[in-house]
């Protein structure tokens, strides 16, 4: 039986005024945050465990346990910090769920924050969407205004204050401790651990990161029951979430479906590739940072424990499809680019691992490779992968590895051929059909 | 007799043990380890390079990286998935590490990170001052590949940049450990430099707005894993491997820092921190590791003078000698010494005094000083060391409680300063600080300002005692301050200053009673600590024995076989000699390595010029005008003798460099053999042998002064309109003579300014950046203002900056100074 799309977050996202509170509350909105208020907060987080949410940031870490990690209340101010960095390439579910339907995320903080104690909490907004700031202050002030947010809450005695924080642009700000740095007003880079953000985070208090998506999925999951949650998605990876389609499909965009659905099917609700005649060559199952998989691994289940068995990772679920008109070299190469500037600089696999990778790449992707460099690229990233400080030199190594593990040859190519001649770039284009070759 | 103190904090707590294995080998370490450092103990060197020992852990580089597997809660020891940083993670109990002796996975992970290092390291070795001791270059020998697979493009820099006019800065050498941002932002609290940039282009980087500012910067120079800091007075001027090195100990205070004098074909290069745990640690200040060229000046003496016809004219050392006694023998004579002398030549001045001129009158204190001070210290200091329950580094580093009074300790002790930071960061010591301004120095120990005018310590020292009233005992910083002091041990520190406000001394020793804590001095000068116990001050002989003791006399007569009896009445004080002499009561003076400026008397110049005056010096000084005969001695890096630090603890020194120059000790023997006494003091082996023989004496307390009520304090003087309290010290870097010839390190001074409060300012119409001349005492100098708060009607200066010279009113605690805004007319 084929996998139904499940619109919940995404179910009124087409709504010509989706943002609005008023919006948000013709579709349950704020009726969650009501009941999450008469309850007791250990039984919130009891209902983030049964419901079986695994974070949606990346690493899948249980949310419920994650909240349940927070030491005893010592009275003094422990905090929520909703990760908005996004700032992987390919992922783009975050930002649209800000941009559509905010309201989702601020009932999400509220509840979160009720449930883990905390009377401050702070959305950190990658730099570049100001448009998403925007419409979050917005929200923000809406809620405020509607009474779901500041002081006496509902009348229940609960305050709680929101700061939205608009980064500075850096990758690097998505990981946790370096986010916590750059929130209080420090330099990204990421933290040494221990001590974990649950025993001191921000301002060296308890402090829950969860990213934007997970704490979204809190209203739903307390209006309709975790086992309603749990329902759905696969035995380990339960509930659904938002799969981000782009590149040489139809229909690019935003699919919410349970955790479990495969590429196959996603294509097909995407209306198939973009060309038809062309056959999907790579992808990736969660962004650039997990290995590339291909058209053998149409029908792997998009779940956490299938696809860790393929040898990838579910990530953020940002499937990048690319046809058979792509050089797999030229796309590693961008790629590598984006870590090597991304690259924080505190350690030296990833700092000066990627530095190197990316001109070994170049070389490659214009033809003047060595045959050594195949070899070397993948030994370069042996000693990143596990030897750097922290995910993000793991992650660059990814598409290097998955890359020559399953399109070596294309590599050896990259030694004597150039990327423009093993795969002219008006192939890859709509118009190719009627396109000319200017002085050849 | 000898007074033994039971201060220490009772029996050490247990440390909890933790039993790991490194490679196979047991071994046992305390809780909270780090794995690299449990691996030393086993002899076993895991590569590194941000690691150090006094830094805080950041896991940078990943060179350290091992293999660890951990027990499980069933006991099944389990390996980690990835390789782990030794010198970020801590031991536990049955984890088993396997390095790179033992491990393939930590081998290979090693390897590939230092050829990683290499890539964006420009390998310039041959032309790098770091060359032949660079932890790079051995690692990547001990640890790395043979060859490098890198064949791409370097990133390269402009190379190199200032950091300050004494650190340099080459980029592309830099390998990013962040050893030098961390020392500056934790040790020295100093973080004018940071990591800026991203990825392969991160680098280190100033604050265009403010200077790297700071007393410590070549700590940074010498912890730098590769070449990338150097020193500007250094750079390029030599290879490691052709220097010599000498253990020896900084001349500049009594801080004690151990050192280590690189020299090569008899000139010094170079000097580097030398690691005492009890004392310095690792570091030093910018003034130990740069201030050593003044000995190499072309004003250096190299020959014996005598004044004839006006003139300083080179003769023997035969002649030289017989001029000088047979002047010290036609009159009464005194001995005036430098606090900069080791104490054995200290002793030899004041034996020299005693047995061959008959007299007590000597003094090492070139500088403002009392009778009061000169009690105290007999009665609180001389004796105090580290075995009599004096007060020690590592105290200050568990101290509860440390309260400043006359002390400012980044300008006048700086390693008392790093100590007294590390107790904040790491005890959460409260330092409190008795004095008119919150410093940037008070602000690093995160330290609370008690506000008091100059002259005014005794009554807030007495009222912090519980006794007495003061105006200031309303604030909040004084009710946490005694709030604080209630917890027993606390540690007082008094400087020298203080010696100028009367019965502020005896106030800070009621203090430490009243709190159960104790108290120290802190003199600033390397050689005063030793002096004392030397026994170069009026009215006390070596060892802490009294001029005024029978008994006391008797020994020190024997021990120097003395044919008549030691002077029985204690003598002058420096102001007492310089009064004299300056009327003519004495006529003879034996002056040692004194800048007769620094003690601020007004007879000073008229003593040495009514006065014979014979002087031994290394170079032209403020003496040397008046001299008439001068004797060249050995300046510290020529000469071996020790000091006692501000603790008591011995800091024995060898020379440096192997030269014709004699230390005064021997100098003193010869003048006396020309006496015809004979001083003993021909070798160092002489001197110590009878200081040895002399049994220790720790502090006898109130003996002397029981008598009386407790000095009461002057009352302050009100500065009428357009006057000001002066409120003075010294700066670490300043026109002190031992520091000329140094032309980077002099870049880093820090200017002169008045500072003073709003209100002073504003009954002035004194706005900031303006120019204020302040003037009395016969002194005017002219600087730029700088407004903060502070204690009203109170200017602070420095004592002795360049176009700033105040020691003329130093001696006077509470000074009322004239201020105008605007330059001299
Ligand atoms: C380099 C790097 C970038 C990251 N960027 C993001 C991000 O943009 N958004 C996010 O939610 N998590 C990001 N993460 C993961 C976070 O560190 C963290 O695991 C996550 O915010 C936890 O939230 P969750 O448990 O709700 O998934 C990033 C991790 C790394 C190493
Ligand atoms: S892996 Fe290292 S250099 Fe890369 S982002 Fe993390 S800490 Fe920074
Ligand atoms: S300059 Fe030296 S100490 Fe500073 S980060 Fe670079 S290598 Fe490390
Ligand atoms: S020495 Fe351990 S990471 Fe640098």
């Amino acid at each position: 039986m084929a996998t139904q799309l499940t619109p919940i977050l995404t179910k009124f996202w087409d709504h010509p005024q989706s943002w609005t509170l008023a919006t948000y509350e013709d579709n349950e909105g704020y009726q969650a945050l009501k009941q999450a208020l008469t309850m007791e907060p250990a039984d919130l987080v009891q209902m983030a465990k049964d419901s079986g949410l695994r974070g949606r940031g990346g690493a899948g870490f249980p949310t419920g346990m994650k909240w349940g990690f927070l030491p005893p209340d010592d009275g003094g101010p422990r905090y929520l910090v909703v990760n908005a960095d996004e700032s992987e390439p390919g992922t783009c579910k975050d930002i649209p769920l800000m941009m559509a339907a905010p309201h989702f995320l601020i009932e999400g903080v509220a509840i979160t924050s009720f449930a883990i104690g905390c009377n401050h909490a702070f959305i950190y907004v990658r730099g570049e969407v100001v448009h998403v700031y925007r419409r979050l202050l917005r929200a923000v002030e809406e809620a405020y205004a509607a009474g779901y947010l500041g002081k006496d809450i509902q009348g229940t005695g609960y305050d709680l204050d929101v700061t939205v924080h608009a980064g500075a642009g850096a990758y690097i700000c998505g990981e946790e401790t370096a986010l916590l740095d750059s929130l209080e007003g420090r330099r990204g880079q990421p933290r040494l651990k221990p001590p974990f953000p649950a025993v001191a985070g921000l301002y060296a208090r308890p402090t829950v990161v969860n990213n934007v998506e997970s704490i979204a999925s809190i209203p739903p999951i307390l209006l309709h029951g975790s086992d309603w949650f749990a329902d759905m998605g696969t035995e380990k990876s339960q509930g659904f979430g938002i799969f981000s389609l782009s590149g040489h499909v139809k229909y690019p965009g935003q699919y919410e479906a349970p955790l479990g659905i495969t590429l196959r099917e996603l294509i097909d609700m995407a209306g198939g590739m973009r060309d038809p005649s062309k056959k999907l060559k790579f992808w990736t199952p969660g962004g650039s940072s997990t290995p590339i998989f291909t058209d053998r691994h149409l029908d792997v289940p998009l779940d956490f424990e299938s696809v860790a068995a393929e040898g990838s990772m579910l990530g953020t679920r940002a499937l990048q499809i690319f046809d058979e008109t792509v050089s797999v070299v030229r796309a590693v190469s961008r790629w590598i680019d984006f870590y090597k500037h991304e690259s924080c600089g505190k350690c030296t696999p990833c700092r000066e691992g990627t530095w190197w990778l990316a001109q070994v790449l170049e070389r490659l992707e214009h033809g003047k490779g060595t045959p050594e460099d195949i070899d070397k690229l993948v030994d370069i990233c042996d000693n990143i992968l596990g030897r750097s400080f922290c995910a993000l030199g793991d992650g660059a190594t990814s598409p290097v590895t998955s890359a020559v593990k399953y399109f070596r040859e294309e590599f050896e190519v990259g030694c004597h051929t150039p990327w423009w001649e093993a795969f002219p770039p008006e192939a890859s284009t709509l118009f190719n059909q009627r396109s000319v070759k200017v002085n050849a | 007799m000898t007074v033994t103190s039971d201060k220490s904090s009772g029996e050490a707590p247990e440390v909890e043990m933790v039993a790991l294995t490194i490679d196979g080998l047991e071994v046992s370490v305390p809780k909270d380890t780090l794995v690299i450092r449990a691996a030393e103990q086993l002899g076993i060197q895991i590569p590194r390079f941000c690691d150090h020992p006094g830094l805080d852990p950041v896991g940078a580089c990943r060179q350290c990286l091992v293999e660890v597997a951990m027990p499980d809660r069933e006991g099944n020891v389990k390996p980690m998935p990835k390789p782990q940083a030794s010198c970020t993670m801590t031991v536990a109990p049955g984890m088993e590490v396997k390095t790179q002796l033992t491990s393939a996975v930590a081998d290979k992970a090693q390897q590939g990170v230092m050829e990683l290092l290499l890539v964006n390291h420009p390998l310039d070795c041959p032309v790098c001052d770091k060359g032949g001791e660079c932890p790079l270059q051995n690692q990547a020998m001990s640890n790395g590949r043979a060859s490098s697979r890198f064949e791409d493009v370097k990133r390269t820099y402009p190379k190199p940049i200032n950091i300050s006019s004494q650190v340099l800065l080459d980029r592309e050498r830099c390998i990013l450990c962040a050893r030098c941002t961390r020392f500056s932002d934790q040790v020295a609290g100093d973080p004018f430099i940071a990591l800026v940039e991203r990825g392969a282009l991160q680098q280190v980087g100033i604050y265009e707005e403010q200077p790297f500012e700071s007393y410590f910067s070549g700590n940074t120079v010498q912890i730098c894993p590769v070449g990338a800091l150097t020193g500007a007075a250094y750079r390029f001027r030599s290879r490691p491997f052709d220097l010599v090195s000498t253990a020896s100990v900084c001349e500049h205070c009594a801080s004690g820092c151990s050192l280590r004098v690189d020299h090569r074909r008899g000139k010094v290069m170079r000097r580097m921190a030398l690691a005492t745990p009890e004392v310095n640690e690792e570091w030093n200040c910018d003034k130990g590791r740069w201030a050593f060229t003044y000995p190499m000046l072309d004003d250096r003496f190299e020959l014996p003078m005598v004044r004839r016809d006006g003139e300083l004219v080179p003769v023997s050392w035969q002649e030289a000698l017989a001029v000088a006694a047979d002047g010290l023998r036609a009159t009464r004579s005194a001995v005036l010494v430098g606090g900069r002398v080791g104490r054995e030549d200290a002793y030899a001045y004041g034996k020299l005094a005693r047995l061959a001129l008959g007299t007590n009158d000597v003094d090492f204190r070139a500088r403002p000083h009392s009778a009061e001070e000169e009690r105290y210290l007999a009665e609180h200091v001389v004796g105090s060391t580290p075995e009599t329950g004096g007060v020690t580094y590592a105290d200050l580093d568990t101290a509860t409680t440390v309260v400043l009074v006359g002390f400012e300790p980044e300008e006048e002790s700086p390693i008392v300063f790093l100590r007294l930071r590390k107790a904040y960061r790491k005890a959460a010591t409260k330092v409190f600080s008795i004095a008119p301004l919150e410093t940037r120095g008070l602000d690093k120990l995160g330290g609370t300002l008690l506000p008091s005018a100059p002259g005014t310590e005794t009554e807030v020292l007495q009222a912090l005692a519980g006794d007495g009233t003061s105006e200031h005992m309303g604030s909040d910083a004084f009710a946490a301050a005694r709030t604080a002091l209630r917890d027993p041990g606390a540690i007082v520190l008094v400087g020298e200053r203080l010696a100028t406000v009367p019965g502020a001394l005896a106030a800070a020793a009621d203090l430490a009673r009243s709190a159960s804590g104790r108290v120290a001095w802190v003199p600033r000068r390397a050689g005063e600590r030793g002096a004392l116990d030397a026994g170069t001050l009026p009215s006390l002989l070596p060892g802490g024995r009294l001029v005024a003791d029978q008994a006391d006399r008797s020994e020190i007569a024997e021990l120097w076989q003395a044919e008549t009896e030691l002077p029985t009445t204690p003598g002058r004080d420096t102001a007492a000699i310089l009064e004299s002499a300056s009327i003519g009561e004495i006529g003879g003076l034996v002056v040692g390595g004194v800048d007769v400026d620094d003690i601020g008397h007004a007879d000073g110049h008229e003593a040495l010029r009514r006065a014979f005056v014979v002087s031994l010096d290394l170079r032209e000084s403020t003496v040397t005008p008046f001299a008439d005969v001068v004797l060249p001695v050995a300046p510290h890096d020529e000469s071996e003798g020790s000091f006692l630090d501000w603790e008591g603890r011995p800091r024995p020194y060898r020379a440096a460099l192997d030269t014709t120059a004699m230390a005064d000790h021997r100098v003193l023997s010869m003048l006396a053999d020309e006496l015809g006494v004979f001083l003993g003091t021909r070798s160092l082996r002489e001197v110590r042998a009878e200081m040895d023989a002399l049994a220790p004496r720790a502090p006898q307390g109130g003996r002397t002064d029981d008598a009386g009520d407790p000095p009461s304090p002057v009352s302050v003087p009100s500065p009428g309109p357009g006057e000001m309290v002066l409120a003075t010290w010294r700066t670490l870097l300043d026109r002190g003579t031992m520091q000329d010839g140094e032309p980077f390190l002099a870049g880093t001074a820090k200017a002169p300014r008045a500072v003073m409060s709003p209100v002073s300012a504003e009954t002035l119409s004194i706005v900031p950046g303006d120019l204020v001349t302040v003037s009395g005492g016969g002194v005017r100098v002219t600087v730029p203002v700088h407004i903060q708060p502070m204690v009203d009607h109170v200017v602070w200066l420095p004592t002795n900056s360049e176009s700033c010279d105040l020691r003329a009113l130093a001696g006077q605690a509470g000074a009322v100074v004239t201020v105008t805004k605007g330059g001299a007319a």
